[in-house]
């Protein structure tokens, strides 16, 4: 029960930091809950980020800082190609092209690599994702590109009649979120019930072992990068059509990193509700706990939603490394 | 052939331990300083003078504290353009709120603050490393960023949140003009490249190479993690300190928040992986490559007839970048130092190489 | 094998040694005569090029033009090179650097399109002798020509832009009295840019007795979610928008997706332009923002751009973005740096001229409405006179809506107060000169 006791206050913690605003009044039960809801969507694009990163790391030990410059890199594939064909064919394009970048990625990056340590493994992504930045600007052009699924972006206002004001709702969220669940249970059912899938546990258990029954690595890696590089396809593509196809998203999902942290660098169930966890925390710390700061301290502006997830991330460090849902196995001093 | 120690003895163990235990090495290091110090600011134009050697000489000390952290003490840290900010914003408020003190007693308070909030961001390396020491370093970026934003006090209650600086006066001597400039910086950057260079041949240098080889291996020797951890993050952290201070008050002038944003602090982990990562003459290599390849890129093309649009010669920029650091990761991982001393080597057996 | 790459690698390296000594060497041979330098600091990269392109395609096409219409001005042509910032501090720094010696009297005068770095050039731009047009950016204590010898915010601060929107809002709600009691939200840009108006905009909530609320987003912009929320659960009367790039049409997209009503959302001059509306689609319709200097749409110049530069193939962008806001506006900005030296070329003769003797130029400026049609900028921009005193030369703006196809522009144009604004340079200016302990120009004395 000891060892518990951090992460258990750390939970505590959280849960009121949860329940605070609705105790104090600082915010209508309606408000509240759209809060909490667009914390839930705006964890709902972490947690696809953070898949992406998850798979890789469980299959290759390779922690990809270029998840991000993926979904940059696809997102733009599709926007621009979407401009000359239908948008089906150009996410099976993209997706081909990702398949492309992943089997680039592995003989040029990976292979010479092989068995270094974690962090030199890194610092190659984070090249990857310079690399990724420039070259998709140059090909694909660096103005805003806008992706569209054919959802309405007026919001709807459901359930009026239980909260005052009632609460606003948006379609594409929903779609977003709809397609992250989608994703996540095909990915289940990939890993679980095909061949490929189960070899691909069986590399993340053991690579060894996995090798000496006959399983070919370099194949594995380029599986495993190529789903990555169809996951950050979807992440691309919900994100894009809610915000635009720009430079800028590649830096936003530098957010995955604390994600991955909380949930488990091994788990995919951890990626999802690490996301969740972390855009809720931070909407609810931006939009409740900041303006009490704000009026306490006398700060320029509020914005603690900037940090707040990497020092959660670090918090939890402290208590318990290996994340919500990670194996025990840790490099621990 | 002209490169040789044939005929060299050691008599003492003084000797044997000298940084430099080539004569030609000590001649060479001499006149190098010597054009350093007389040379170059008689010859150098005001663009070298200010768009290149400055950055570089700030760049380069900055890069030796992160690599002292990294490559001697084997801690990644991607936030370290964080503690530079604390060295700036201490320099800043220490100028605003004490000006009758010496700059460089400035400097040295500045790096100790640095140094301070270093070893605060230091205490996770504790009980973890690698890739989850990256994550609260990354912490230590984005919280540090926010504060010098967000709390006005820091900026002096400036409505725009910039902060600017007066001309650095040194007993009379005003840094003002590009070679007073340049020279001021050279004599810091060599006093404290020479204290850097002594640290890690020291004591406390092998205790943190110990670490980075062998965490388990160095604390059954004797070498407490704690004490050679955290001494990493604070030696390290005051270099970058007033390594931020110099940006800030010598370089840029006058800045905000933003110029100490984590683009910097990917750069400065770069410069180390490409001039080579446990080598301080790698950290200057490394400086002198990133400040020099965006101007080589803006001039080459020009000079052979290419002229590059604006837009595509950014972006060939990070691309150069990205591919470089996977390059050196593969091909060179102990980076441009590692070429030098092997050119060093073969001139030594020139031109008889068997 | 190991062998053969370290002596590859070696080699490479000793070329790329000697190609930077070759490179670095032969950089300063610049001594032709009769050539004008106009260093330009754009951003064509990064999270800001959609806004940063057009403004340096029109800065750029400008010049263009004198040479290729004129044959330069008054004989000495124009020779320009860009030099990317991509909108940071320390790059905008570097370039002023490497491009403020170019050509045979160095730079004319610098542009930087950035709040940022005008404040770390207003620190150099004196030692160096070279001016800084800032043309509705930049710092708004620098109209004080007394303090701020090289500084020329031209046409317009975000004083005035600020001062101009309360008064808009206050005209509406049928008088500034009746703005007591009601909400104002400034979502801003977080850097010096976006809280350069929060001064100006604090006096008038005093002075009004509205409530100003202080939304800041932070670089680049992407993320908003928690302000709009803000703003749904305080429900502002108005919302001020002070954004740039991509932060501009996702202050938008979040405004709908919290159901904000546009038409009650106000942007600065730089949150209106086409890139940040066309990204939000349908849900933009409705958005205003303020337009000083050049509002959409082509006049006599663009023809002559069409066809004196576009036709010949040297345009710098696309020839359908010739007449968009950002590209007027470098239009605009690249005019009056040319008509600077021209008025400059007045008094000291018609030969290359050095950066201080542009200031005088830039500080005599007069631009009425003759000179303006002459130029062909007639719809584009109102006169512009400066002054010793006054750097700034023009204190209106007109209010622009977006229809969800094209900005119009509303015919009413509104003055600041400079009653209010006035009192608030000069003691913003006096604190900096006390600061830097620069000596305040006597302007009766010291036309030069």
């Amino acid at each position: 029960m000891k060892q518990h006791i951090g992460i258990v206050s750390v939970g505590v913690l959280l849960l009121a930091g949860l329940v605070a605003p609705l105790a104090t009044g600082a915010g209508t039960p309606g408000f509240y809950t759209e809060v909490l809801l667009g914390g839930l969507m705006a964890g709902v694009l972490y947690s696809l980020v953070a898949l992406g990163i998850v798979l890789i790391f469980k299959a290759s030990g390779v922690f990809n800082f270029a998840q991000g410059a993926m979904v940059l890199f696809a997102a733009l594939s599709v926007a621009r190609m979407a401009e000359a064909m239908p948008l089906w064919a150009a996410a099976l394009l993209g997706m081909g092209i990702m398949v492309l970048v992943a089997i680039v990625i592995e003989r040029l990056v990976l292979r010479p690599l092989v068995n270094q340590d974690g962090v030199v493994l890194l610092m190659a992504t984070l090249g990857v994702s310079y690399f990724m930045d420039g070259f998709g600007q140059t090909v694909w052009g660096s103005d805003i590109y806008s992706i569209e699924l054919g959802i309405a972006k007026e919001p709807v206002m459901i359930l009026e009649g239980v909260f005052q004001g009632g609460i606003l709702i948006n379609k594409d969220d929903v779609a977003a979120a709809l397609v992250a669940a989608l994703l996540v249970a095909l990915l289940a059912l990939f890993f679980q019930k095909t061949s490929t899938g189960r070899a691909l546990r069986a590399v993340a258990d053991d690579h060894q072992a996995a090798q000496s029954i006959g399983i070919p690595l370099n194949r594995i890696w380029v599986i495993v990068w190529s789903v990555a590089g169809v996951v950050a396809l979807v992440a691309g593509m919900v994100w894009g059509a809610k915000l635009g196809v720009q430079f800028s998203i590649s830096q936003v999902a530098l957010k995955a990193l604390p994600v991955v942290i909380l949930g488990g660098f091994t788990s995919v169930p951890g990626a999802i509700i690490g996301g969740l966890i972390i855009g809720v925390g931070e909407k609810m710390a931006e939009v409740f706990l900041a303006p009490v700061l704000v009026k306490t301290f006398d700060l320029a502006g509020g914005g603690i939603e900037n940090w707040f997830a990497y020092v959660l991330a670090l918090l939890f460090l402290l208590v318990r490394p290996q994340g919500l849902f990670g194996e025990k196995l840790i490099d621990r001093v | 052939m002209f490169y040789r120690e044939n005929g060299q003895y050691k008599t003492t163990y003084g000797a044997d331990q000298q940084m430099l235990p080539i004569l030609q090495d000590r001649i060479f290091m001499a006149v190098l300083l010597l054009f350093a110090f007389i040379g170059v600011p008689l010859l150098a134009s005001d663009y070298l003078l200010l768009s290149i050697l400055v950055p570089f000489l700030i760049l380069a000390l900055a890069a030796t504290g992160l690599n002292l952290l990294v490559g001697y003490c084997g801690q990644i840290s991607v936030g370290h353009a964080a503690f530079m900010a604390v060295g700036a914003y201490s320099a800043y408020n220490i100028v605003l709120r004490v000006p009758q003190l010496n700059f460089l007693v400035v400097l040295v308070l500045a790096g100790l603050i640095a140094a301070a909030v270093g070893m605060l961001f230091g205490i996770p390396s504790l009980r973890i490393k690698g890739l989850y020491l990256a994550v609260a370093t990354l912490a230590a970026q984005f919280f540090m960023d926010w504060t010098f934003a967000r709390v006005k006090w820091f900026t002096n209650y400036a409505s725009s949140g910039s902060v600017s600086t007066a001309t650095i006066d040194l007993f009379g001597w005003r840094v003002d003009t590009p070679a007073r400039k340049y020279l001021f910086l050279l004599a810091v950057v060599t006093v404290f490249t020479l204290m850097a260079k002594n640290l890690v041949r020291g004591h406390l240098g092998r205790a943190w190479m110990a670490m980075r080889d062998m965490d388990v291996a160095a604390e059954v020797i004797g070498i407490r993690p704690v004490y050679a951890k955290l001494t990493a993050f604070a030696v390290s952290s005051f270099y970058v300190g007033v390594a931020g201070a110099l940006w800030g008050f010598v370089h840029l002038g006058s800045w905000e928040p933003l110029a100490f944003d984590i683009n910097l602090s990917f750069t400065l982990l770069f410069m180390i992986i490409i001039g080579g990562m446990g080598s301080i003459l790698g950290s200057f290599f490394g400086a002198l490559f990133i400040v020099a390849l965006p101007i080589l890129l803006n001039q080459v093309p020009a000079m052979l007839g290419l002229p590059l649009a604006t837009a595509t010669k950014s972006h060939l920029e990070v691309m150069i970048f990205g591919s470089l650091i996977i390059f050196f990761l593969i091909a060179e991982p102990n980076g441009l130092a590692r070429l030098w001393a092997i050119g060093k080597e073969k001139l030594r057996l020139w031109p008889f190489p068997h | 094998m190991r062998q053969a790459t370290q002596r590859k690698l070696l080699a490479a390296a000793a070329g790329a040694v000697i190609a930077a000594a070759a490179a670095t060497a032969s950089a300063p041979a610049f001594a032709q005569a009769k050539e004008q330098f106009f260093p330009l600091l754009p951003y064509r990269t990064g999270p800001y090029a959609p806004n940063g392109v057009p403004f340096a395609n029109g800065y750029a096409d400008y010049l263009k033009l004198v040479n290729a219409r004129d044959g330069g001005i008054n004989g000495v042509k124009i020779t320009f090179e860009e030099c990317e910032t991509g909108y940071a501090t320390d790059r905008g720094v570097e370039c002023y650097e490497r491009l403020k010696g170019k050509g045979p009297t160095g730079a004319t005068v610098f542009q930087p399109l950035s709040t940022g770095i005008t404040f770390a050039l207003t620190d150099k731009a004196p030692g160096d002798r070279i001016p800084l047009v800032t043309a509705g950016y930049g710092r708004a204590d620098s109209v004080d020509g007394t303090v701020f010898k090289w500084n020329f915010p031209l046409g317009g601060t975000y004083w005035d832009a600020a001062d101009i929107l309360v008064q808009y809002v206050g005209k509406k709600e049928g008088g500034l009295d009746k703005l007591k009691g009601k909400k104002i939200a400034l979502v801003y840009h977080d850097s010096p840019y976006g809280k350069e108006p929060i001064p100006l905009l604090q006096l008038r909530a005093k002075m009004h007795g509205f409530e100003l609320m202080l939304l800041p987003v932070t670089h680049p912009g992407v993320e908003q979610k928690a302000t709009w929320l803000q703003v749904r659960q305080h429900r502002p009367d108005y919302v001020f928008l002070w954004g740039w790039g991509v932060m501009n049409s996702t202050a938008l997209k979040e405004a709908v997706a919290t159901g904000y009503p546009r038409e009650k959302m106000y942007g600065v001059w730089w949150s209106g332009a086409e890139p940040d509306v066309t990204p939000a689609g349908d849900g933009a319709k409705g958005y205003n923002a303020l337009t000083f200097l050049a509002p959409p749409g082509q006049g006599q110049v663009h023809k002559d751009i069409l066809k004196y530069v576009y036709d010949k193939g040297q345009g710098s962008g696309k020839k359908e973005d010739v007449g968009e806001v950002l590209y007027n506006r470098g239009l605009v900005s690249g005019m009056m740096a040319v008509e600077g030296v021209k008025r400059a070329q007045f008094k000291y003769g018609k030969k290359p001229l050095k950066g201080e003797e542009v200031r005088w130029g830039l500080e005599n400026l007069a631009l009425d409405a003759a000179a303006i049609k002459k130029l062909g900028f007639t719809g584009f921009m109102d006169p512009i006179q400066t002054t010793c005193v006054d750097h700034q030369g023009s204190h209106s703006a007109r209010i622009e809506t977006w229809d969800g196809k094209k900005w119009n522009v509303a015919p009413e144009v509104y003055e600041s107060d400079l009653q209010i604004i006035k009192p608030l340079i000069r003691e913003s200016a006096a604190k900096y000169a006390a600061e830097k302990k620069i000596p305040v120009r006597d302007c009766a004395k010291d036309a030069g």
